[in-house]
């Protein structure tokens, strides 16, 4: 079964109180941050910290992210040595912008993983585009290695390198969100959309989203439990949508045994790309396939 | 490990902990100043955390003031944890 990603939560690595809660909020991804949200000073505090939450939480059935801070910091090897050997789902790894700068982050992570025994692709990478150099560069580093699972755009960081203002219609990384989402589907794996910052305008992250399921994104960043529901109830398919899928897929089964492969459904022609389509839509909803 | 200067870990936060820890003044041994919202029904718990913790590091000599807001088990091992390096000076990667 596809993992679903529609929303990963950010949960600064220092807030005991929302770390222990983590998997309560009900986002599809947790993502535990050590970089950005937890100032310099408590570096050393929250990578304990976060240490011990996976070792004790149950985080239900979220998946588990860690972002560690870049190797170019005085903190980030330090950061797999104490994660790495807990095993998250993947370890988010943020200023991405060279093939360089992912071979660097997968070298370290595989000599940790050997001095632990754990295999090379038990956690998986996700990594944040945030700068013009990455955006530039994120085709290569989209086909780099086989670990790589996910790409995130991360838009404050990237509106500041290009020093233009952030503006809720994000026509400034228009052009960056496009090109991540190629590049991510492209090599068969999700990209996630930046976050909305204005918590309160619930209709403005609607909009938002709905525009990022759009483009193509597999789902969205969110920086606030409260955002969660809008996200998903944006990327969960409707009924409508379901049962036309449910159909779609039935009818391609029956098709296939009678050697079709092109078909019409309620009028439409049914070929590879719509079974394609019907049987993400089905995936999403969490019915299986082999009982259709 | 000895605790060589003052140091502090954790937050007045809800479900966090705040402790400070230096060296005793005229003492030695451990002395341990507890203030916790769930002392009552917790407190114990919360001190055999503290001890075991400290006998991990093998800390004999300590002084710590805390203030629990309702932090789990985990929360007070890893803050323990932060404060004890940061007071020994073993802390890296900070620039506490």
């Amino acid at each position: 079964m596809r993992q679903k990603r529609r929303t990963m939560l950010y949960i600064p690595g220092n807030n005991p109180a929302m770390l222990i809660h983590g998997g309560t909020y009900g986002a599809d991804s947790l993502l535990l941050d050590l970089e950005d949200s937890v100032a310099l000073e408590q570096k050393d505090s929250a990578r304990i910290l976060v240490k011990n939450v996976l070792k004790n939480i149950n985080f239900y059935d979220a998946e588990v992210c860690v972002r560690i801070n870049h190797l170019d910091t005085p903190f980030g090897i330090e950061d797999l040595k104490e994660i790495i050997p807990l095993k998250p789902d993947a370890i988010r790894y943020p200023k991405t912008e060279t093939i360089e700068d992912l071979k660097r982050l997968v070298t370290v992570m595989e000599e940790i993983e050997d001095q632990h025994n754990i295999l090379h692709d038990e956690i998986k990478i996700h990594i944040m585009i945030e700068t013009a150099l990455g955006v530039q560069n994120v085709f290569e580093i989209a086909k780099l290695c086989h670990r790589l699972d996910a790409i995130t755009i991360g838009g404050q960081d990237l509106t500041a390198d290009m020093n233009i203002k952030s503006t809720k219609d994000g026509s400034g990384i228009d052009l960056a969100r496009k090109m991540i989402v190629m590049a991510a589907k492209a090599n068969k794996i999700d990209a996630i959309d930046t976050v909305f910052v204005d918590i309160d305008d619930e209709e403005g992250l609607r909009k938002e989203t709905e525009k990022s399921k759009n483009l193509g994104f597999t789902g969205k960043a969110v920086i606030n439990p409260r955002q969660i529901d809008i996200v998903h109830e944006v990327y969960t398919p409707t009924e409508q949508e379901i049962r036309k899928a449910y159909k779609i897929y039935k009818e391609f089964k029956k098709k296939k045994k009678e050697g079709i492969g092109v078909f019409a459904v309620d009028g439409k022609m049914v070929d590879a790309p719509v079974i394609a389509r019907a049987k993400y839509i089905l995936e999403l909803a969490h019915i299986n396939l082999q009982e259709i | 490990m000895k605790i060589i200067k003052k140091a502090q870990a954790g937050s007045f936060e809800s479900s966090d902990i705040l402790i400070l820890a230096e060296k005793p003044k005229d003492t030695k041994g451990r002395v341990i100043q507890l203030n916790s919202i769930v002392e009552k029904q917790y407190g114990d718990t919360i001190l055999k955390t503290v001890n075991a913790i400290l006998d991990k590091f093998e800390v004999a000599d300590i002084h710590l003031v805390i203030h629990d807001k309702g932090a789990l088990t985990p929360v007070i091992e890893a803050r323990m944890e932060t404060v004890l390096l940061r007071a020994s000076n073993n802390q890296k990667g900070t620039m506490y």
